[in-house]
């Protein structure tokens, strides 16, 4: 690994300063950026980390909205037990030591195309608030590993509107144990949304076949005929792209017999 | 460089650091406490699990600078106070749950941080908790049943002697 | 009376103590003063020509001590194959040089073509990282095939990638082919057995230390058998004479054959440490042991099975092509050959049998012996296809194959692949086994499966393996360029202790307990006075180590031998105390006793007097009580067993669960039931691992794919259920002192056709009945696709 400098400031004002200096870089839980730069993939000169932030830490739920602070963990998140998708979500990320460390932000700003987080934030329409404006989900994910988020920017916290019904299904990659393909349905109360993570060569994505008809009915029998074009899926060792657009078919179904 | 003061099995230690180093390099290079081994690069395989500020967390997927002013806590301080096993490392050895010792310690810690917060957990849940901790010697069977029966478990059912 | 201690019980192993308290002693936990460190420059590409190594800006930069390209070993020896194995032609095989480092061309993904040995491991990547490496990359021979088929060669000097033609046993192969194309019945099945990466979870490491003032050197490595290791370094490769090179291996967290073999690293900081009369030491990033760790097992084959109607065995034939990746591991050339061929007559009658392997160069990592070694090969080969076989005669599987058992009478029994089993009885094993497994209740469980839309699977298998590797004349008439003997020393000391020096290696398996059993049994002594001393060249005496299920079969035996002439001399010692002839004293409990008196000395009391002989007849005895022997097995030992298991399978999915494991094994005698069960479902989660995860792919120009935990898949604990092990069908090996088998291996052998039969027959309950085979790993998309057509 590169060496660089290690500054964790107390607050965002202070960490918006540390990164404003050329090659730098913020640090979440570090769980995907640590082995990153294990390899020499990643060189930043100055790390910030966000972890002492404290205004960025801990769920607060009020009425229908939860708000997350971006440098919150997984475990974190789990334990508060928001509601029963993301709670389900939470607490399937990684595993437990990686739950301990990884934060709902760090995942966000990463955007990896088969990470579990986007999934819920895109289901439920959440807004993701920076250091300087806030953020519809549906403009944030814009491809794998890339979002809008700007240079400088820090995700400070997570708004997400509480469903009515939500269930997140993953179907675990066997190595990695990351999606390989995750489906996170939410139901409102003007409409459901489903949101599709580990699949698309173009990251997060929602079916919105899918949620046409759950909107009229709320039932596994409503999508059970409906396919995903498996034309722009994912293939690798682990899945083609027929069976990854079998996989999100599936998985949206037990999802919403989890849900009901 | 920078300096850091980290509690270390109840012990105040202080080192130097650059800001590559990370915590389990500062373990075992710089306090000798090689009990907490590495067996990747991707934080997968759980063999640097330790403890810190209470929770199980990956030594080679933190800065040693991150855990300034932590408590950490390694395989080195598990025992009793009069240097016996603890419940867990007895079972482990009770019920065959190592062979070569490698993935060991980060197997004891998992199973602390798990029985810290579910006192007494059912197979499933054990076997879940261990999803980040890698065995390549014992097929897990043995380290299932010790985690059970260092939780006070009858596990005289479970197969095998 | 059970007894408490000693052959056949289970003490806690006393090694658990340092280890649950992180007191374990590995290379990498070993640092010495002013020890510098090593980094490899590795080839990213499969294949190509070097032109040239610029070294000029890294041997400049900060903390570099010194930088080693190929060329500096050009004049050493090359790594050699254990083996010499002749073509059906006669022909020897084809022995490319394995050279320290990539000279001339890179062979693989992760050939190291220069090391830097610097201050610190940063400074030396650093340096590696400015190495300018000017390589031409060739295309890549990935697929065997088309390696046979000619085109590029991995190795120009040979002119082809067929390492060797191995035909077996070549007198037979007429009658097979006759018997099968005359039989009734004939089921052929084209399969894989999956290339797997060991993944021992310490990595390799070597720490080399060299004494300006004396020249001897000091290796503490990663070795499963540190002896074997000096041999090939001293006697092959670097020529640092035996009496000057002491290897170590300390504790070894694992090595499930990986650990067996001499890797160029270790020569590498040898010579550093010469060069620099410094410590050099390198410790394997995991993605460097996926790179250059030797794989395992990687056969394609095709195998027919030739049979009567009524299902009774006439023929198998098979024809494989084993890969052997771009150089030949110390162990990579028998591993294919006779740890395979040989077990392909398996636990049955049949009259004809005859293998083929072809082995193939390829710009891939060296492969070789993964625990099980050919055995599991051939296992899978045979009961694949004898499960097909059962399919197709719409036959019982457990009936077919107890139709084709070698009965208990017929032991000793010369298989039709050319070994001689000593003992067994199959029947019994499948006697257990259905005694254990509920088959009756099978189809109620499966009906429960199918209400919650699941198929449910029955798999049961059978296996014969040969363990305790190896008689020497026979291995050395098969090419052998070792003996396979072991040895151990028993030294007591003078105040009674017993330190017992093997050389065998324990790196999981429990010696530091078991072997203590043993001699306690023989001697009388509380175990816990004997300590056993191994993985030290300077320590023990010349011992080949551990793998091959070799451990106590061999080196156990060893220790016996020794105890005896302890005894014996012992019994000497005790004769001139008692004032007694040799021929009256007993030896019982501990204990020697004139017969027929009440006079009689402890075992510690004649200790001590070996050690003060003030009172010796120094004509009739030497001081001292210490003693060595060392024991060639007369033949190999067969242990066998019965498996089942039921799956489910999401046809939704594809998602294969295990949801019971029932493994019935004959060892002979155990030592330690406790270690024995253990080291049964190590393999066993091993061998479901290789049926349902583990896959190691590189794609068509020699990228590995599979090169980190991100996508090799590892079993975890949620992927697998508690195994039910059961060993008490013991019929003891006939030609050992302990009566054992060994037990090491064979989980991993049984488990994987177990696995895959007990998918196929899910599928079949779902009226899947075109799936007659889906290659390992049995993954989700394997199985959605087989359903799926």
């Amino acid at each position: 690994m590169y060496n660089f400098e290690f500054v964790k400031p107390s607050n965002v004002a202070d960490a918006l300063a540390a990164l404003a200096s050329e090659e730098a870089q913020a640090l979440g839980g570090g769980q995907t950026l640590i082995p990153t730069m294990k390899q020499r993939l990643a060189s930043p000169e100055k790390l910030v980390s966000l972890l002492g932030i404290s205004e960025m830490q801990g769920v607060d739920v009020s009425g229908n909205i939860v708000t997350i602070g971006g440098a919150t963990t997984h475990a974190n998140v789990a334990a508060a037990d928001a509601f029963s998708g993301l709670t389900g979500l939470a607490s399937g990320i990684g595993d437990p030591a990686v739950r301990n460390r990884g934060t709902i932000g760090g995942s966000l700003a990463n955007n990896d195309p088969a990470a579990c987080y986007p999934a819920a934030a895109l289901a439920t329409g959440a807004t993701i608030v920076t250091n300087s404006r806030e953020i519809l989900a549906d403009d944030y994910f814009q491809g794998m590993f890339t979002t809008a988020l700007k240079e400088v920017e820090i995700i400070t916290a997570v708004r997400i509107p509480v469903p009515l019904a939500s269930n997140y299904q993953k179907f675990e990659q066997p190595a990695s144990r990351f999606a390989l393909v995750g489906v996170f349905v939410a139901k409102y109360v003007d409409g459901v949304r489903v949101a599709i993570t580990g699949a698309s060569e173009n990251g997060v994505f929602r079916w919105s076949e899918a949620e046409a008809a759950l909107s009229v009915n709320f039932s596994y029998d409503a999508i059970s005929s409906l396919s995903v074009d498996a034309s722009d899926m994912i293939s690798d060792l682990h899945g083609t792209k027929e069976y990854r657009a079998n996989l999100v078919r599936v998985l949206t179904g037990r999802a919403v017999l989890s849900a009901s | 460089m920078q300096n850091i003061s980290i509690k270390i099995n109840g012990k105040s230690v202080s080192g130097s650091v650059e800001g590559r180093t990370l915590l389990v390099e500062f373990l075992r290079n710089d306090l000798n406490l090689t009990g907490t081994h590495v067996g990747c690069d991707t934080s997968q395989c759980g063999a640097c699990t330790i403890h810190v500020n209470g929770v199980a967390v990956k030594s080679c997927t933190m800065f040693a600078a991150e855990a300034d002013g932590f408590s950490v806590d390694t395989i080195e301080g598990q025992e009793n106070a009069d240097g016996s096993l603890n419940k867990i490392q007895q079972a482990f050895q009770d019920h065959h749950g190592l062979q070569c010792g490698f993935c060991t310690p980060g197997m004891v810690m998992s199973a602390a941080d798990l029985l810290k917060n579910n006192s007494t957990p059912t197979e499933a849940e054990i076997r879940t908790h261990l999803d980040g901790n890698i065995c390549r010697c014992t097929g897990y069977h043995n380290i299932v049943k010790a985690i059970m029966a260092a939780s006070g478990q009858d596990v005289s059912a479970i197969a095998a002697e | 009376m059970p007894k408490d201690s000693g052959i056949g019980t289970s003490p806690k192993r006393r090694e658990d103590v340092r280890f649950l308290t992180g007191n374990g002693k590995y290379t990498d936990d070993i640092n010495l003063t002013g020890q510098s460190h090593a980094v490899f420059a590795r080839s990213d590409v499969a294949h190509g020509k070097i032109n040239n190594i610029d070294i000029s800006v890294a041997e400049n930069m900060p903390g570099v001590l010194a930088i080693f390209t190929g060329e500096d070993f050009a004049d050493v020896g090359g790594n050699p194959a254990g083996w010499l194995i002749n073509s059906r032609d006669g022909e020897p095989m084809k022995e490319p040089k394995r050279p320290v480092l990539a000279h001339g061309k890179v062979r693989h993904v992760g050939d190291a073509y220069a090391a830097v040995v610097a201050e610190t491991a940063s400074q030396a990547q650093d340096a590696v990282d400015a190495i300018i490496a000017d390589i031409t990359e060739f295309p890549a021979v990935v697929d065997m095939e088309t390696a046979l088929a000619g085109g590029g060669f991995v190795h120009d000097e040979i002119g082809t990638n067929q390492c060797f033609d191995w035909g077996w046993i070549e007198d037979n192969r007429a009658a097979t082919d006759a018997a099968i194309k005359s039989a009734p019945h004939v089921t052929t099945l084209s399969l894989v057995n999956n290339r797997v990466v060991p993944n021992a979870i310490e990595t390799r490491a070597s720490i080399a230390d060299y004494d300006r003032g004396t020249g001897d050197y000091i290796l503490y490595t990663t070795s499963q058998n540190p002896h074997l290791t000096r041999l090939l370094i001293s006697a092959f490769v670097l020529g640092i004479p035996e009496n000057k090179l002491r290897v170590v291996s300390p504790d070894v967290g694992g090595g499930f054959g990986s650990k067996i073999y001499h890797y160029g690293e270790e020569a590498l900081v040898l010579a550093a440490a010469k060069k620099l009369c410094r410590p050099v030491k390198w410790t394997a990033s995991r993605s460097e042991s996926f790179l250059t760790d030797a794989h395992g097992r990687d056969h394609v084959t095709k195998i027919e099975l030739a049979c009567e109607k009524d299902g009774t065995f006439i023929a198998f034939r098979t024809d494989t092509m084993a890969n052997v990746g771009a150089y030949l591991s110390n162990f990579s050339t028998v591993t294919p050959t006779f740890l395979h061929g040989t077990l392909m007559a398996g636990n049955y009658t049949v009259p004809n049998v005859y293998v083929n392997v072809k082995a193939v160069f390829t710009n891939t990592a060296p492969v070789d012996a993964y625990r099980g070694a050919g055995r599991p090969e051939a296992t899978y080969s045979l009961e694949r296809v004898i499960d097909k076989c059962a399919r197709e005669l719409s036959l019982d599987p457990i009936e077919l194959r107890r139709k084709n058992f070698i009965k208990p009478d017929q032991f000793p029994y010369a298989s039709a692949a050319g070994l001689e089993y000593d003992t067994g009885n199959y029947d019994a094993l499948f006697d257990k086994l259905e005694e254990i497994v509920d088959f009756g209740g099978f189809n109620a469980r499966r009906a429960a499966s199918e209400k919650n839309g699941k198929l449910r699977g029955l798999g049961i298998n059978s296996y014969i393996e040969a363990c305790g590797i190896a008689p020497s004349n026979l291995v050395g008439i098969l090419g052998a360029r070792v003996g396979l003997y072991d040895a151990a020393t028993v030294r007591v000391n003078a105040t009674g202790n017993i330190s017992v020096m093997v050389g065998a290696h324990s790196h999981g398996q429990g010696h530091a307990t078991a072997f203590p059993q043993v001699v306690s049994d023989m001697l009388g002594v509380d175990e816990n006075s004997i300590e056993i001393v191994h993985g030290d060249t300077s320590k023990i005496p010349f011992g080949m180590g551990s793998y091959g299920s070799r451990s106590l079969a061999v080196c156990g035996s060893a220790v016996v031998r020794a105890t005896e002439k302890i005894i014996n001399k012992a019994r000497k010692i005790a004769a001139h105390m008692l004032e007694a002839s040799e021929g009256d004293i007993d030896f019982k409990d501990g204990k020697f006793s004139v017969t027929g008196t009440d006079k009689s000395l402890a075992f510690g009391e004649v200790a001590f007097k070996a050690y003060v002989p003030h009172d010796y007849p120094h004509d009739e005895l030497e001081p001292g009580l210490e003693e060595t022997a060392f024991y060639d097995p007369a033949n190999f030992t067969y242990p066998s067993g019965a498996y089942a298991c039921e799956v489910e399978v999401d046809p939704d999915t594809g998602q294969v669960t295990v949801e019971s494991f029932t493994a019935v094994d004959d060892f002979g005698n155990v030592i330690n039931p406790m270690i024995v069960t253990g080291q049964v479902h190590g393999g066993i989660g091993q061998g479901i691992g290789q049926a349902l995860l583990e896959n190691c792919t590189y794609d068509e120009s020699g990228q590995l794919l599979s090169a980190s935990y991100m996508d090799y898949a590892m079993p975890r604990a949620s992927d697998l259920p508690f195994y039910n092990v059961d060993h008490s069908c013991a019929m003891p090996c006939t030609h050992n002192p302990l009566g054992v088998k060994g037990c090491g291996e064979a989980g991993a052998i049984g488990s994987p056709p177990t696995i895959v039969n007990a998918v196929v027959d899910a599928l079949h309950s779902g009226g899947h009945t075109h799936v007659t085979h889906i290659d390992m790993p049995v993954s989700p998309v394997r199985v959605w696709s087989a359903i799926n057509n």
